[in-house]
């Protein structure tokens, strides 16, 4: 047959060796990891039942706990959110300049500034709360902190990504219209990642209404205080309203997130 | 060297408006020239045209005039002033004097397009001010002037990137004359464009400069194109300059000289 000199196969067999090492690899790790975490069987059997009974403590609502005591937290909560969201964008910009390597020339300081970066984000919002608590004792503040530095590694690493991928046709020409670097970056670069810094923004903002929700279980304000102290007590009918209000709330925000992004884009 | 014009010759840099580029040398990786030793005096009004095959150094040698290449050798006098030795404001204010268009235009693309011309005035306004969108009164009412000059009134405050090709480079011509500039220069802004629209490009660009009396210096693939609109042709090949002279001088062994082979000129 002709055809057999011009057989055409994907991969050569060293190729297909890799491959088969790599699905067998991630099979392996599969099962040595099930055995490893050691499921009791008696109580993933169970677990439906303890689902139902959980449901059942926490009907009928306890709608009335949430004007006495989960609104004003909620309100808190979204406090932390906010001013959380504003204190990053005020420390990211800066850092996100130094790391993107098209407006920052040293290498140096592109690696100084994606180190604060890395360190930012690699520190979970819960831990960033225990140690703000240290430092500022319970209460919103210490929450507001952990927001804003939990969120400077993500606002700034994607700040400086939308810098780097800036068209560099237009900031060339402004610089050959002698335009000091205030305004290139002003009318160059600020005008092209505009889109993407409002994007950003909103998202970190959404993500954060979910975090600081959380705060509260380390003593760092917000709503998950009242979380924390209703599931201490087995106040499950508390519980429900809560977690309710949670959902609404997360579900605004995202609502809100959408609209305006619509609006900008 | 090939057809030197003489009468055009300027006896030094002192001579307003005039442009004098001496030993010229460019290399991005050491040892490896991609300009040699150009020497070049571009004077009083009309275009020039840079012809050449692609990456023999035309876009570099344009781009080394205003420092967005720097050169690694030699000497560019604008009205006698050394570009190639300054350095931060003194350098901006130098390209506050040299206008230019580019082959993509170039424009800010979210901005309006007024205030795409408004940017050909950031190298006089302060930054400040700029920001807040608060130009000085006459700049915003020659921005109106140029921008009917140019047929793209009623699109004053649509934004740029709601344009076609042809009128953004009237925008970017516009811009760049919104500097008022000592001489304009112009790499490839003809190449993204269709064959009658890039005709009237070159019309607008030789009007513009011609009322104005700046001279304009222009790299061009498009031979016939430089022919049509330019009084003087350069034609460069291997990052040299071996042919300077009128239009009407230029010959075929001209052409092969510059672009090599001779069969696509049958």
């Amino acid at each position: 047959m002709i055809a057999s000199q011009e057989q055409w196969v994907r991969f050569t067999p060293r190729q297909r060796l890799v491959r088969f090492s790599w699905y067998f690899g991630i099979v392996a790790a599969l099962v040595f990891s099930a055995r490893n975490v050691e499921i009791i069987p008696e109580f993933l059997y169970d677990a439906p039942e303890q689902v139902a009974d959980l449901v059942s403590r926490m009907w009928p609502v306890a709608w009335d706990y949430y004007p006495t005591s989960v609104h004003a937290v909620m309100i808190e909560t979204l406090h932390i959110a906010t001013l959380g969201t504003i204190i990053t964008i005020l420390l990211a910009v800066p850092v996100g300049f130094l790391a993107a390597r098209n407006i920052t020339r040293s290498t140096t300081l592109n690696y100084l500034a994606k180190l604060i970066l890395v360190s930012s984000r690699s520190v979970n919002s819960m831990v960033w709360a225990l140690l703000f608590v240290a430092v500022f004792g319970p209460g919103a503040m210490a929450g507001t902190m952990a927001i804003a530095f939990r969120s400077i590694g993500f606002v700034g690493k994607l700040l400086a990504e939308a810098l780097e991928e800036a068209h560099p046709g237009p900031i060339e020409a402004l610089q050959a219209a002698g335009a000091p670097w205030i305004s290139t970056v002003t009318k160059g670069y600020w005008p092209q990642i505009q889109p993407a810094f409002w994007s950003i923004a909103l998202f970190r903002w959404d993500i954060n209404v979910r975090e600081s929700a959380v705060l509260g279980l380390v003593g760092a304000g917000g709503i998950g205080t009242a979380l924390d102290a209703s599931m201490s007590l087995f106040d499950w009918d508390r519980v429900a309203v809560i977690l309710i209000s949670i959902f609404t709330v997360v579900m605004l925000a995202e609502v809100v997130v959408t609209q305006l992004r619509k609006r900008i884009i | 060297m090939h057809g030197l014009r003489t009468d055009t010759k300027v006896e030094s840099g002192q001579n307003a408006r005039s442009l004098v580029i001496r030993h010229l040398d460019k290399e991005y990786v050491r040892g490896v020239p991609v300009l040699r030793d150009i020497n070049l005096e571009i004077a009083g009004q009309g275009m020039t045209a840079i012809i050449g095959p692609s990456g023999t150094g035309k876009s570099t040698l344009i781009r080394c005039i205003n420092r967005l290449v720097e050169p690694t050798r030699g000497e560019i006098l604008l009205d006698g002033q050394d570009l190639v030795k300054l350095h931060g404001k003194a350098l901006r204010e130098a390209r506050r004097r040299v206008g230019m268009v580019f082959q993509e235009f170039n424009l800010v693309e979210r901005l309006t397009v007024i205030e795409n011309l408004l940017c050909g005035r950031l190298g006089y306004v302060h930054p400040f001010p700029a920001w807040l969108r608060r130009f000085p009164e006459q700049d915003v009412a020659r921005a109106f002037e140029l921008l009917e000059v140019v047929g793209l009134k009623e699109f004053a405050i649509q934004r740029a990137d709601a344009l076609s090709g042809g009128q953004r480079q009237r925008v970017g011509i516009a811009r760049a004359v919104m500097q008022e500039p000592r001489i304009l220069l112009a790499d490839e802004p003809t190449s993204s464009l269709d064959p009658k629209t890039s005709v009237e490009i070159m019309e607008l660009m030789t009007q513009l400069a011609g009322e104005r009396g700046i001279p304009v210096v222009v790299n061009i693939h498009d031979v016939h194109l430089g022919r049509r609109f330019a009084q003087r042709i350069i034609g460069m090949s291997g990052g040299g300059i071996v042919f300077d002279g009128p239009p009407d001088e230029l010959r075929d062994e001209h052409l092969k000289l510059i672009y090599g082979g001779e069969n696509w000129l049958q």
